[in-house]
């Protein structure tokens, strides 16, 4: 009976990570400002609240801001460090790639606690950009693993094919390689805004007078009524997470395909 | 030779401490099939890339037409290449594939949708340009390869190993074609290839590579018939060498006999002292009981023996030889396939040997 006892601890298992999930909108939907059993009835009046607090939304848009950017800027890095590793061979190639990925196992609250450091020692004022800039941080391996396997699929000689056939070295690379890695790039954009909006302790030690949503929530928590509408918002967002990660990982197992190379690695 | 194309002079190439190529002169003429022959390292993919224009040269001269290449890149050069992995545009159409080099000529679109559809019937593919480009076949793929570099009309094609990748009958069929539209299109083919038979077969020339240097530049013929070095000599085809004594411009064979040898038949020259006498499976004979010959003959015991059907290669211990010959015989009617240990005479020619030093 070894695969049942296998059986009943995986179901255990699942039901650990994904039943405080279920709470979340359980407790979204319930018609009583407190949160516990047995439910009083059904209501979507926490929905239909949030528009109505204009902190909420300025914290809302906080976090978009800060999500696109730092999307777009951990991708571009992430572009950078996976071409040059697929392409190139340079001395200390693997402990610099190595360093690269490293805050992808670093305590978040090291990287928090050392960049206020060095912000504050800089002189440097806290404002969305400097959790820009931690998010960056610790979007960029996560965008590299993403096109790593992206660019690591491509045949060299296909760039090389393409300048052969008289295009210039940057056409080739628009024409040929981009459209061959496109369905990494927007994976990587997609799950490095996913991180960057959810994140916590980082935007909690950088952030300025503008607080993301997952701080400003954080700081809601104090008043019991509140809660409630915290309870509809974090329902909006494990749903928008769920959403944006399948879509990521869809397009990242498309371009695998395209390429016509083996799966190596991905998040789902 | 007709008007020279390509003129390499003392080109080096250096990767680090690596050297790749040693000094290699070389003038290929218009029109011509020309192949790069050498085992896998010894420089034959860097010399292809350096006439592409992916490689730059460390020392020395690349002349196109009588152009100097030296700083223009590969899109500037009047070549085009095959890859060996056909690098076949995945995302694209075959159409696509094709016309993607007349993506910046003055073309309307009826003219270059009529040059795809000609370069495509030309490799035998009319038809398949709304396919897409990932779910051709080997073949297919290489077709497509070749119609998207012939479509900008080069002065030269560059071949990178383009029949490596498929089966036997494939690829002597893609041989034949190979040389066909080599014939009919009168372009400059140049050949990476490290398989010996496929560089004869198909070229009016052959440069044998090793280690970076061109160890023989020559016709198929004369490459097979005369090769310049032991080294060629069992790079290309089979080759049994015999210790040889020298003296004069007669030979002492260990296990044949005596000769007089041609100055042709040493490319390195004739010098008194120790030798050895090359010769080719096929110059060799058995003679059955009661055959008559007015060839030289020899006495030799059967040590080993491989049938392959239209064919039976011996390996003959030869009276008073040390290592063994290997014999090439064509399996007709009265010539029974004989087994280990029988004897048998070895008829053979004096202008079939070939002496090295």
């Amino acid at each position: 009976m070894r695969g049942g006892w296998l059986a009943v601890y995986a179901v255990l298992y699942l039901a650990f990570l994904y039943a405080p999930i279920v709470l979340l909108p359980l407790f979204a939907f319930n018609d009583s400002t407190i949160i516990a059993f047995p439910l009083t009835g059904f209501t979507t009046r926490w929905f239909s609240e949030l528009p109505q607090t204009p902190a909420l939304i300025a914290s809302v848009r906080t976090s978009l801001v800060i999500a696109v950017t730092t999307a777009i800027l951990s991708t571009v890095l992430g572009i950078c460090a996976a071409r040059a590793g697929a392409r190139y061979r340079f001395p200390g190639k693997r402990p610099i790639l190595g360093f690269i990925m490293l805050p992808l196992v670093l305590p978040e609250i090291i990287v928090a606690v050392s960049l206020l450091v060095v912000i504050l020692g800089l002189g440097l004022s806290l404002s969305s950009w400097t959790v820009i800039l931690g998010h960056t941080l610790i979007c960029t391996p996560f965008s590299i693993a993403i096109l790593n396997s992206a660019f690591a699929n491509l045949d060299a000689s296909l760039e090389e094919a393409a300048v052969d056939l008289g295009e210039s070295r940057w056409s080739s690379f628009r024409l040929v390689t981009l459209p061959l890695v496109m369905p990494g790039i927007i994976s990587s954009l997609l799950i490095a805004f996913t991180i960057s909006l959810d994140e916590f302790i980082i935007a909690f030690f950088l952030t300025g007078s503008d607080p993301t949503l997952p701080v400003y929530l954080w700081g809601q928590l104090r008043f019991p009524q509140k809660i409630p509408v915290v309870m509809a918002l974090g329902t909006i967002l494990v749903a928008l997470s769920v959403l944006l990660l399948t879509v990521a990982e869809f397009f990242r197992r498309r371009g695998v395909a395209r390429a016509g190379g083996r799966d190596t690695g991905g998040f789902l | 030779m007709t008007k020279t194309i390509i003129a390499l002079h003392r080109v080096e190439k250096h990767y680090g401490d690596y050297h790749a190529l040693r000094g290699i002169d070389l003038t290929i003429g218009e029109g011509e099939f020309f192949s790069l022959l050498g085992p896998s390292g010894c420089g034959k993919t860097t010399l292809l890339r350096t006439i592409a224009g992916f490689e730059q040269v460390s020392a020395g001269q690349v002349l196109l037409d009588g152009r100097d290449m030296q700083g223009v890149p590969a899109n500037r050069r009047p070549t085009n290449m095959v890859f060996q992995s056909y690098a076949i545009f995945p995302h694209l159409s075959v159409a696509q594939n094709v016309g993607f080099g007349l993506r910046r000529a003055p073309l309307s679109r009826q003219d270059r949708a009529a040059a795809v559809d000609q370069a495509l019937a030309m490799v035998g593919l009319a038809g398949y340009g709304g396919r897409a480009a990932h779910a051709l076949s080997g073949g297919q793929r290489q077709r497509v390869a070749l119609a998207r570099a012939l479509i900008l009309k080069p002065r030269v094609l560059l071949l990178d190993e383009p029949l490596s990748a498929l089966d036997k009958k494939l690829r002597e069929q893609m041989q034949d074609e190979l040389r066909r539209l080599q014939r009919q299109l009168g372009i400059t083919f140049i050949l990476v290839t490290h398989d010996q038979e496929e560089a004869l077969i198909m070229s009016d020339r052959i440069a044998v590579m090793f280690e970076g240097e061109i160890a023989q530049l020559a016709d198929p013929q004369t490459l097979y018939r005369r090769p310049a070095s032991r080294r060629v000599a069992e790079f290309i085809g089979m080759m049994s060498f015999l210790p040889a004594r020298v003296s004069g411009d007669e030979v002492e064979v260990a296990g044949l006999g005596r000769c007089r040898v041609e100055r042709d038949q040493a490319p390195a020259g004739l010098r008194d002292g120790d030798a050895h006498a090359g010769i080719r499976p096929e110059l060799l004979s058995l003679l059955y009981e009661g055959e008559q010959t007015d060839r030289r003959t020899a006495l030799g015991e059967v040590v080993e023996r491989a049938y392959f059907g239209d064919m039976t290669y011996y390996d003959m211990q030869l009276d008073g030889a040390g290592a063994p010959v290997t014999i090439s015989m064509k399996n007709i009617p009265g010539r029974p396939v004989l087994e280990r240990g029988a004897k048998a005479r070895v008829a053979w020619d004096a202008r079939s040997l070939v002496i090295f030093p």
